[in-house]
């Protein structure tokens, strides 16, 4: 049992934190945020240059055959600065399809482009009514000669703006909430029958709503079993939310962190209002949520190489349970305790709030994954 | 990072669960969870076997009679303790006067105190709280005054647990009264048999009496009763108190607790099926056991980080343990009331006898529920944790 990092992952944690110290602080954010897409290119490429890219690649895939825990510092550090850049959809989900079902050719037509940073993706999952449900999908990918034609509306794609590359979840048979039948695709962004709908959402990223409307793609497109990729979607998305836990966790470090500094020196009635008793409290609970959180974050780091799919995705729910609930409590309370200053698009903390909140709506709030626990047969 | 356990480890908790198996006396177990009350005998028996054992006084050195375990070990120790459950050992002389002890008294003390300890041929209760002094205990004022080669002590201690059980008493007095409050005190240690001390019981909500007031009428303790230095007492207290981070979470004991929830919870019915399949209570109970493995696993920190770097600088994580182990016990005993539902109101009448089997699981919920109230106000209330976290973690 150990929680320390190794030499190399102390080494990985320097690098990314140094990188971003020098060239994310929260005025240069605001500019990535009004380039093209809303991110910075330039930092992309960086992040490219030191091998974040393809941190989680193994080396025959031309990667650097980092585990969990090098993708949990990264996020840890992403989530710390802010960061705008598409490392979520790119690196940890859509490189996550490409590590477990990709192909030789498919990895070697995706790969490269995702490690040296000419190429992004997207994840296109999210339907009107399907909710948190990842099996509710309408959308439909029916056979054509080798390849398939996929039809529907896909919501909330995020990159989907930007994206070389999507990855689709669509029907293959079947009914809308059947577990089986599910597949997944990989759909040029530029392909005939895609029109998409993009907009900033409400924590600085860029998403976009997709239409396919009688989309062809050949027979190398499927990404696994187009018949029975539920358990590919799973283990995938539960990647994604171990990955939005760690990227929280560095979220709540920096709230709280800004926020006691900024108690330290507001002054009223002559004192900090950091001497006052309730707002000391205030801050100690924050620390707790904080610190269940972080503990929550490394346990779902570790269950994600769990053998058993049951336990990995129970040990996943329980951390986005904890996650979701923390975030909450250090999200508000560091707005409260900035008082009105925290209010205003100037002061970072509000930038802070909102990311840590579309986080606890992504990939299963609170709510969700605790039933999911419950009706698991608990913890214990 | 790796959170398995290495193959030793997992072959110790083994041992000692087997061990707990084979002698634990059943009905002991059987009251402790049932969250009935132990009598001396019962406690003292146990702790016989533990000592026996080589296990009863487990982390402390191992020339005074410690296992020489790592961090990991205690950890699994307690934990298979807690979740048995077992009666864990008397903290007020195993965990609290013992180390002051062996690390600040002399020679002498040590041969005296040390092995009567570790077999419990003295129960040690703590002389800590006055009526004036809970959370500010350093304004105490039970007096130490040195006459010739006694101490004669006078005034009132409170809150003072089985002190109705009690042969010695490790005591926080007033040494010199023109120092600064921390400054003057002095830790001294006497028996409860001395001529004027008396113990006067405290009912609590609960019904029980497990704390006390204990009164000193010109009590005379020989001179060499006094540990370590005069009027360095505080320091030893603050020693004392910051011994024992890692057991104060007991995990061990919520996650016994939430089992026997889960076990009743299939049991007892509502709306004319077990309660279990009710998927708000459910919810509920899936909420307790999140936030139980998130403070295991804050507790596993703290625990590998004493392992691997010794116990010199506090983990800041440890300072969650006090406040999240007492919420989390708490809620356990709330839910163990909803699962009763209108069976929590009747008194004990049962007894202790068992004699009606089938409610007689319910006549202790209420009454550790009313009881469970105390543990985010003892061992430093949550809010004075929250001050501790505030200053020495946040530098507020």
């Amino acid at each position: 049992m150990d929680f320390d990092l190794n030499e190399e992952q102390r080494l990985l944690k320097e690098s990314i934190d140094g990188l971003l110290t020098d060239s994310y602080d929260f005025e240069s954010r605001k500019k990535y945020m009004k380039e093209k897409g809303g991110w910075s290119k330039a930092v992309w490429g960086k992040l490219a240059e030191q091998g974040l890219l393809g941190l989680p690649f193994s080396e025959a895939d031309g990667g650097f055959g980092g585990g969990g825990v090098e993708t949990m510092i990264v996020m840890e550090a992403l989530g710390k600065a802010l960061v705008l850049e598409p490392y979520l959809a790119t690196v940890v989900i859509g490189g996550g399809f490409l590590r477990h079902a990709g192909s030789d050719a498919q990895k070697a037509a995706h790969v490269p482009g995702i490690v040296d940073g000419s190429k992004t993706l997207a994840f296109a999952q999210l339907e009107k009514n399907s909710r948190y449900d990842l099996f509710d999908v309408t959308t439909t990918a029916k056979k054509k000669g080798e390849g398939w034609v996929i039809d529907g509306e896909k919501f909330v794609v995020l990159n989907g703006e930007n994206a070389d590359t999507l990855i689709v979840t669509a029907r293959t048979r079947g009914e809308r909430r059947d577990k089986s039948g599910i597949g997944v695709f990989l759909v040029p962004a530029n392909a005939k029958g895609l029109t998409k709908k993009s907009y900033p959402t409400q924590d600085g990223l860029h998403a976009a709503d997709i239409t396919f409307t009688g989309v062809e793609v050949g027979a190398d497109a499927a990404l696994g079993n187009p018949d029975d990729s539920l358990a590919l979607i799973e283990r995938v998305v539960d990647e994604a939310r171990i990955a939005l836990c760690a990227e929280a966790v560095g979220l709540m470090d920096e709230s709280l962190k800004t926020t006691v500094e900024y108690i330290k020196t507001r002054k009223q009635f002559g004192v900090p209002i950091g001497t006052f008793q309730s707002l000391q409290h205030r801050a100690a609970d924050m620390f707790v949520a904080t610190e269940q959180a972080r503990s929550m974050s490394m346990f779902a780091t570790m269950a994600g190489d769990f053998e058993d799919a049951k336990e990995r995705s129970n040990a996943v729910a329980a951390a986005k349970v904890q996650i979701g609930k923390s975030l909450k409590f250090v999200g508000q309370q560091a707005i409260q305790l900035h008082g009105g200053i925290g209010m205003t698009m100037e002061a970072k903390i509000g930038h802070y709030f909102k990311r840590l909140t579309m986080i606890e709506n992504s990939f299963g709030d609170t709510d969700y994954h605790q039933r999911r626990v419950a009706d698991g047969g608990g913890l214990i | 990072m790796d959170l398995a356990f290495t193959k030793e480890e997992q072959a110790f908790r083994e041992e000692v669960r087997s061990f707990f198996r084979d002698n634990v006396p059943p009905d002991t177990r059987r009251k402790l969870v049932e969250g009935r009350h132990l009598s001396k005998d019962e406690m003292v028996t146990w702790w016989r076997i533990l000592n026996k054992k080589g296990w009863g006084v487990s982390h402390w050195p191992k020339q005074y009679g410690g296992t020489g375990w790592t961090s990991v070990q205690h950890y699994i120790f307690n934990e298979e303790l807690q979740s048995y459950p077992a009666p864990q050992p008397l903290a007020f002389g195993v965990s609290m006067v013992g180390p002051v002890i062996y690390t600040f008294g002399n020679e002498e003390q040590k041969k005296q105190y040390l092995p009567r300890i570790a077999n419990v041929d003295d129960w040690w209760c703590q002389g800590f709280s006055e009526p004036g002094s809970g959370s500010d205990l350093a304004s105490l004022k039970t007096k130490a005054e040195r006459r010739g080669d006694k101490w004669i002590i006078n005034g009132q201690k409170t809150w003072t647990t089985l002190a109705q059980h009690a042969d010695m008493i490790f005591c926080l007095c007033r040494t010199d009264p023109s120092a600064k409050k921390q400054m003057g005190i002095s830790f001294i240690v006497f028996s409860m048999k001395s001529k004027g001390v008396t113990v006067r019981p405290i009912q609590t909500i609960d019904g029980g009496a497990e704390v006390n007031e204990v009164f000193f009428d010109d009590v005379e303790v020989p001179i060499e009763n006094l540990i370590g230095e005069e009027n360095k007492g505080w320091d030893y207290a603050k020693f004392l108190l910051g011994n024992e981070r890692t057991g104060i979470a007991r995990v061990g004991v919520s996650k016994e607790r939430l089992r026997r929830i889960r076990d009743l919870a299939s049991k007892v019915e509502s709306g004319g099926k077990p309660i279990i399949q009710d998927a708000a209570f459910r919810d509920k109970l899936a909420a307790c056991e999140i936030e139980l493995k998130a403070l295991e696993l804050t507790q596993l920190r703290v625990v590998a980080d004493e392992s691997k770097h010794g116990k010199g600088k506090p983990n800041p994580a440890s300072s969650v343990l006090k406040i999240k182990g007492s919420e989390i016990q708490q809620t356990t005993t709330e839910l163990l009331m909803e699962v009763i539902g209108p069976f929590a109101a009747p008194y004990d009448v049962h007894g202790d006898d068992g004699s009606n089997e089938a409610m007689d699981w319910t006549a202790q919920i209420a009454p550790s529920y009313f009881n469970n109230r105390k543990v985010s106000i003892y061992g430093g209330s949550n809010e004075i944790q929250r001050n501790i976290i505030a200053k020495a973690v946040l530098g507020l």
